[in-house]
C-alpha cells in the first residue's frame, strides 16, 4: 500500500455505510480523486468539519484496492461566509458541480485546480455574483470551449447580435437567433471575461448586466454538459 | 445490466435508489432475493407495505405517526410555545433521549443541498412558516446537523424566513465533543467552542 499527501478541493461526498463517508477530491496533481472517510459521521470523528464541501485541504492518502483511503487532513482554506450564507454556498455548489462533471479521475489539471481554488476564496471573501460568470469562462477555455462573441456564427454579420447558443458555437443576429438573449452590455462583458479582463468586469458591471451574465452562464454550462446543473437550479430558480 | 431478465433489472434499479446503496450492493441483494424462500421475501415485501399503510407523517410537524397528528403534538404536557427544528424524524429521538427538551418539534425532512438539486421548497420550510404564523410559538431552536448543508439550512431559516416574525430564534450550541482531546478538534470546531465559552 503506497502512503501519498495531496492538496486538494472536497467537491463533495457520499454517505457510505453507518458512519463512513467517501468523499470526492479534486487534488493538485492527480486530478480527481474518490477516497474514503472512515468514521467521519461520527460526532468524535478527527476529521470534523475538514472534509466538507468546498474545504481546500492538504490531505495523507493510503491507495486502495478500489478507493483510496484518507488518513490525516490538514486545512488550507476554509470558506466561513458559506456557512451563513445559502446564496454564496449555492454559487460555490456551481463551480464544484462544474469541476465534477468537467474531471475526469486520474486526469490531473493544475491549472483547473488553482482556477477552483482561487474562484472559491474570491467567492468567501467578496460573494460578487459575477464570480461563476467568470469562472465559466475560465473553465471552458481550459476546456477547449472559447465561444465567438464578435459577430453572428452563422452569417458573419457583427451588428443586431440578440443570443448565445454554445451549441452553434457563439453569438447570433436577429435573423439567425437561437438559445437566449443576449444584450449588448452582457456581450461586451463577456468578451472581456474571455480576454481575461475579469477584474475589469467585476469591478464595472451594473447589477442587471451582472444578472443576466449568472443566467447566460448557467445555461453555458448545462449545453456544455448536455444536462441542467442540480446547483445552478436551487442558486438560481430558488434562492434569487 | 441489460442482460438480466426485466423483473431483475427493475429489482436492482430500485434497489440502487435507496441511501447508501450503489450498483453493486443492489445486484448483490437482488440475486440474494432470488435465491431465498418464497416465506421470507414475502415477510419483507409486507414489511415495507405495512409500513407504508400503518404509518405517515403527522400533518402538523411531520413526525413519524400512526394518526392523523404524532403523539408529541397531540400531548397536552409538552410546551406550546418552544418549536425545535429538526431534519429527520430520528433526530426526534435522539433530543428524546436526553429528556432535556420539553416543547414541540418541526422536522423538515430533508435539508437545503444545491450539490443534491435540494433547494428550500423541497422540503417543509413553508409549513414551518405558515406553523409560526399559526400557532403562539415564542421560540424557535434550530437543531439541524452541524455540518454545511445543516449550518446553510439553519442560517436560511433564521435570516430569510422567521427574522419578520420577531420571535426568538436560537441555534443548537457548537463545541468541543465531551470526552475528546483539544489538540484533535479541527479549526471550526474549535473556533465555535472559543466563541461560546461560558464563565465558570
Ligand atoms: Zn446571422
Ligand atoms: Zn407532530
Amino acid at each position: 500500500m503506497t502512503l501519498y499527501r495531496e492538496d486538494a478541493v472536497v467537491l463533495r461526498s457520499y454517505k457510505l455505510g453507518e458512519a463512513d463517508r467517501i468523499i470526492v477530491l479534486y487534488t493538485r496533481t492527480r486530478g480527481k480523486t474518490r477516497a474514503v472517510a472512515k468514521g467521519i459521521r461520527r460526532t468524535k470523528s478527527k476529521f470534523g468539519a475538514r472534509l466538507e464541501p468546498s474545504t481546500v485541504v492538504h490531505a495523507q492518502l493510503y491507495e486502495g484496492r478500489n478507493l483510496d483511503i484518507v488518513t490525516q487532513v490538514e486545512t488550507r482554506q476554509v470558506h466561513a461566509s458559506f456557512r451563513r450564507d445559502l446564496m454564496r454556498y449555492g454559487r460555490a455548489a456551481i463551480l464544484l458541480e462544474a469541476v465534477d462533471l468537467a474531471s475526469e479521475e486520474a486526469e490531473p489539471s493544475p491549472a483547473l485546480f488553482k482556477l477552483l481554488t482561487g474562484a472559491l476564496r474570491e467567492l468567501d471573501r467578496a460573494g460578487n455574483p459575477l464570480i461563476v460568470p467568470a469562472f465559466v469562462a475560465k473553465l471552458l477555455k481550459l476546456e477547449g470551449v472559447q465561444p465567438m462573441l464578435e459577430a453572428c456564427v452563422e452569417c458573419s454579420r457583427s451588428d443586431g447580435l440578440v443570443s448565445l447558443d454554445l451549441s452553434r458555437g457563439g453569438v447570433l443576429c436577429d435573423r439567425c437567433r437561437s438559445g437566449g438573449f443576449m444584450s449588448a452590455g452582457a456581450r461586451v462583458a463577456m468578451q472581456h471575461v474571455f480576454e481575461g479582463h475579469v477584474r475589469h468586469v467585476l469591478d464595472t458591471t451594473e447589477n442587471s448586466v451582472a444578472e443576466e451574465l449568472q443566467s447566460l452562464s448557467s445555461i453555458m454550462l448545462d449545453q456544455h454538459f448536455e444536462r441542467r446543473l442540480r446547483s445552478s437550479r436551487v442558486a438560481y430558480e430558488h434562492l434569487s | 445490466m441489460t442482460s438480466y431478465a426485466k423483473p431483475v433489472e427493475v429489482l436492482i434499479d430500485e434497489l440502487g435508489r435507496l441511501p447508501g446503496i450503489g450498483p453493486k450492493s443492489a445486484q448483490r441483494i437482488a440475486f440474494h432475493l432470488l435465491k431465498v424462500d418464497r416465506i421470507d421475501s414475502d415477510r419483507l415485501a409486507n414489511a415495507i407495505v405495512d409500513l407504508k399503510d400503518k404509518i405517515s407523517f403527522c400533518e402538523r410537524c411531520f413526525n413519524v405517526s400512526e394518526g392523523e397528528e404524532c403523539t408529541i403534538c397531540i400531548d397536552p404536557r409538552r410546551n406550546q410555545a418552544v418549536l425545535c427544528v429538526v431534519e429527520e424524524p430520528k433526530d426526534i429521538s435522539a433530543i428524546e433521549k436526553t429528556g432535556a427538551y420539553h416543547g414541540r418539534y418541526h422536522v423538515l425532512l430533508g435539508v437545503i443541498n444545491p450539490l443534491e438539486g435540494v433547494g428550500p421548497d423541497q422540503i417543509k420550510i413553508r409549513e414551518l412558516a405558515h406553523r409560526v404564523a399559526a400557532e403562539s410559538i415564542t421560540e424557535v431552536i434550530l437543531c439541524t446537523n452541524p455540518n454545511l448543508e445543516g449550518e446553510t439550512t439553519a442560517a436560511f431559516i433564521a435570516n430569510k424566513i422567521l427574522k419578520p416574525f420577531e420571535i426568538k430564534v436560537t441555534r443548537l450550541a457548537s463545541g468541543l465533543p465531551v470526552g475528546g482531546d483539544l489538540e484533535y478538534a479541527d479549526e471550526l470546531t474549535l473556533g465555535r467552542a472559543l466563541e461560546g465559552r461560558q464563565t465558570l
